[in-house]
């Protein structure tokens, strides 16, 4: 069905000026917010009570950098935990053994249900509990035992705090992760005689990674921040260092300021970081260094037919 | 090995001997009693409508189902059972994972890996599980892509291939084990019209060179001109079989007329 246009062959329209669509409403809302943030940058500047001169002297001050040096190894090694921890409880919950998915469930319950404040508080006091701490096996011979006191220093306990605390929810990201796998990948490695070992360590894990790391990136930013709970237990991290400053001096909003930037500084660092881990696991996604092909055809529909 | 090499009599001289394997999901008995009997060298299409259990039968043979009953000898091995002192013993799946390196498998859906180039596709395995150096591999590979016609496709990635290439590769990942049998699930139902051709190129020329192979299709035309038998599967269960000559032209149960006479 070709219609006639009407075309007015006087009109030559290859030579026609195009006036592009104006975009009044854009242009009202980004005026208004720059005159917004100028006006607080003007008084952040302005302010004397910010004190500036304060933040730059206390930027680099050697209680703040050895409290950002506990911060950053605390939030890694918390992340690390986390991340070994999510990725056995994950694997529990895809087992088809009942009663390893009822415990990994029953984790994510616990740690997912209780604030992670409330956590830490219970694993600092956990010679409370547990005076004794001794290794060895149930009804059975002791391999020693130890002071819960001088065990459980703050130190294990924001360890354990947050790393018990992240696995819950990494393991999460790491199900999820396995879960978009498509079948037939397992079937396929399967099909060529691979030990589910290397079916899990060669094809299954390598494609979750593009699903797990993004929302593990944030994990780790989020991490990061959250180290600042652990000052209630008065671990010396970045946030306690500024605090045990400003309790002596007063100049608790420069020190938060000083604390701020050091925060920011690190989410910059990580999520610059993060960029480049996302670009190496999506490799495979890039058409660039592809020969120019055919059409795309979804390669893992599962359609299957009995 | 040893004990497994014992069962049916004459379980030595065929690639595959079936005798009434059974196979339920939940409440449905897809496989009601399968026997099947295929000699090695030969090419045996497997026919019917869908849901009549050909490819669950099919991926019984390489343990990726559970058979409920019956018997399931694959190159002369109980699949998924180790014979010891008058008991079958379900195996380990390191074991399973041993005897299936020796059956090569291509998917309806092709299943390449998408996270490796289509070289690293072929070579995982026979570096990973067979132990070959990676040159020996590689040499392999590049050997194979030649055969199907993909020589310059060895640093693609999967997705920028047509379906037909991906199979072929996908044809080329299983022969690099060097497999005694071939199980093919439909494999050019996936693909657009214009693509069938060259897969099946590719598997008549397989055929050509002895391999035996099973293959679960829809294609009639190959099933008359390469196979050396064709099975006809319905309900469950074979329902006729015989070699393609006779199996078109002299079909006898009605349920395959009924199904030829749609699809011809």
């Amino acid at each position: 069905m070709t219609q006639v246009l009407n075309w007015p062959a006087s009109h030559d329209v290859e030579k026609m000026p195009v006036v592009p669509l104006k975009y009044y409403g854009r242009w009202i809302a980004a005026a208004v917010l720059l005159i917004v943030i100028g006006g607080l940058v003007t008084s952040m500047i302005t302010n004397p009570r910010f004190k500036w001169e304060i933040v730059a002297q206390y930027l680099f001050n050697e209680e703040i950098l050895s409290g950002l040096l506990a911060t950053i190894w605390l939030t890694l090694a918390a992340m690390a935990i986390g991340i070994v921890l999510g990725t056995g409880i994950a694997l529990m919950r895809i087992s088809e053994n009942r009663v390893l998915t009822s415990i990994a469930s029953g984790y994510l319950w616990l740690f997912r249900g209780t604030p992670l404040l409330v956590q830490l508080i219970f694993w600092y006091n956990l010679s409370a509990l547990y005076p004794q701490i001794t290794v060895g096996f149930p009804f059975g011979p002791s391999l020693g035992s130890f002071d819960a006191n001088r065990f459980i220093t703050v130190y294990v306990a924001a360890l354990l705090g947050l790393g018990l605390n992240e696995g819950a929810y990494m393991s999460e990201i790491v199900r999820s992760g396995l879960n978009s796998v498509p079948v037939g990948q397992r079937e396929a490695a399967e099909a060529l005689g691979m030990s589910r070992f290397r079916v899990m360590a060669r094809i299954i894990l390598p494609q979750a990674m593009r699903v797990i790391i993004p929302p593990t990136g944030n994990q780790l930013i989020g991490m990061l921040k959250t180290t600042s709970l652990v000052s209630v237990i008065a671990m010396q991290e970045l946030l306690y260092s500024a605090q045990l400053i400003y309790t002596a001096n007063f100049q608790t909003i420069p020190l938060l300021i000083v604390a701020s930037i050091w925060y920011l500084a690190l989410t910059t660092v990580l999520s610059i970081g993060q960029y480049f881990v996302e670009r190496h696991f999506g490799k495979s996604d890039r058409r660039s260094d592809a020969t120019p092909q055919a059409e795309v055809e979804d390669p893992n529909h599962s359609a299957r037919s009995a | 090995m040893l004990s497994s090499q014992s069962g049916a009599p004459g379980s030595q001289e065929f690639a595959v001997i079936a005798r009434g394997v059974e196979k339920s999901f939940g409440a449905l008995k897809v496989l009601q009693g399968v026997d099947l009997t295929v000699g090695y060298g030969k090419v045996a299409c497997i026919l019917g409508p869908s849901g009549s259990g050909k490819s669950t039968f099919l991926r019984c043979m390489n343990h990726l189902e559970r058979i409920d009953k019956g018997f399931l000898h694959v190159g002369g091995k109980l699949v998924g059972y180790r014979e010891h002192a008058g008991k079958l013993y379900e195996m380990r799946p390191n074991e399973v994972a041993r005897q299936r390196a020796d059956i090569g498998m291509v998917f309806q859906s092709f299943n390449l890996f998408p996270h490796m180039t289509v070289l690293q596709n072929i070579i995982e395995a026979p570096i990973g599980v067979k132990k070959l150096s990676k040159a020996e591999a590689i040499e392999d590979a590049r050997r194979l892509l030649a055969k199907v016609g993909l020589t310059d496709k060895a640093d693609a990635y999967p997705r920028t291939l047509s379906g037909g290439q991906q199979q072929r590769v996908a044809i080329a990942r299983a022969l690099a084990m060097r497999p005694k049998l071939m199980l093919f699930d439909e494999p050019t139902s996936a693909l657009d019209p214009e693509l069938v051709g060259e897969v099946l190129t590719v598997m008549r020329d397989l055929a050509a060179e002895g391999m035996t192979m099973i293959v679960v299709t829809h294609e009639l035309g190959f099933a008359r001109e390469v196979g050396d038998m064709v099975v006809f599967m319905d309900g469950g269960v074979v329902v006729e079989q015989g070699s393609p000559s006779e199996l078109f032209t002299n079909t006898k149960t009605g349920r395959a007329k009924a199904f030829l006479s749609k699809v011809l």
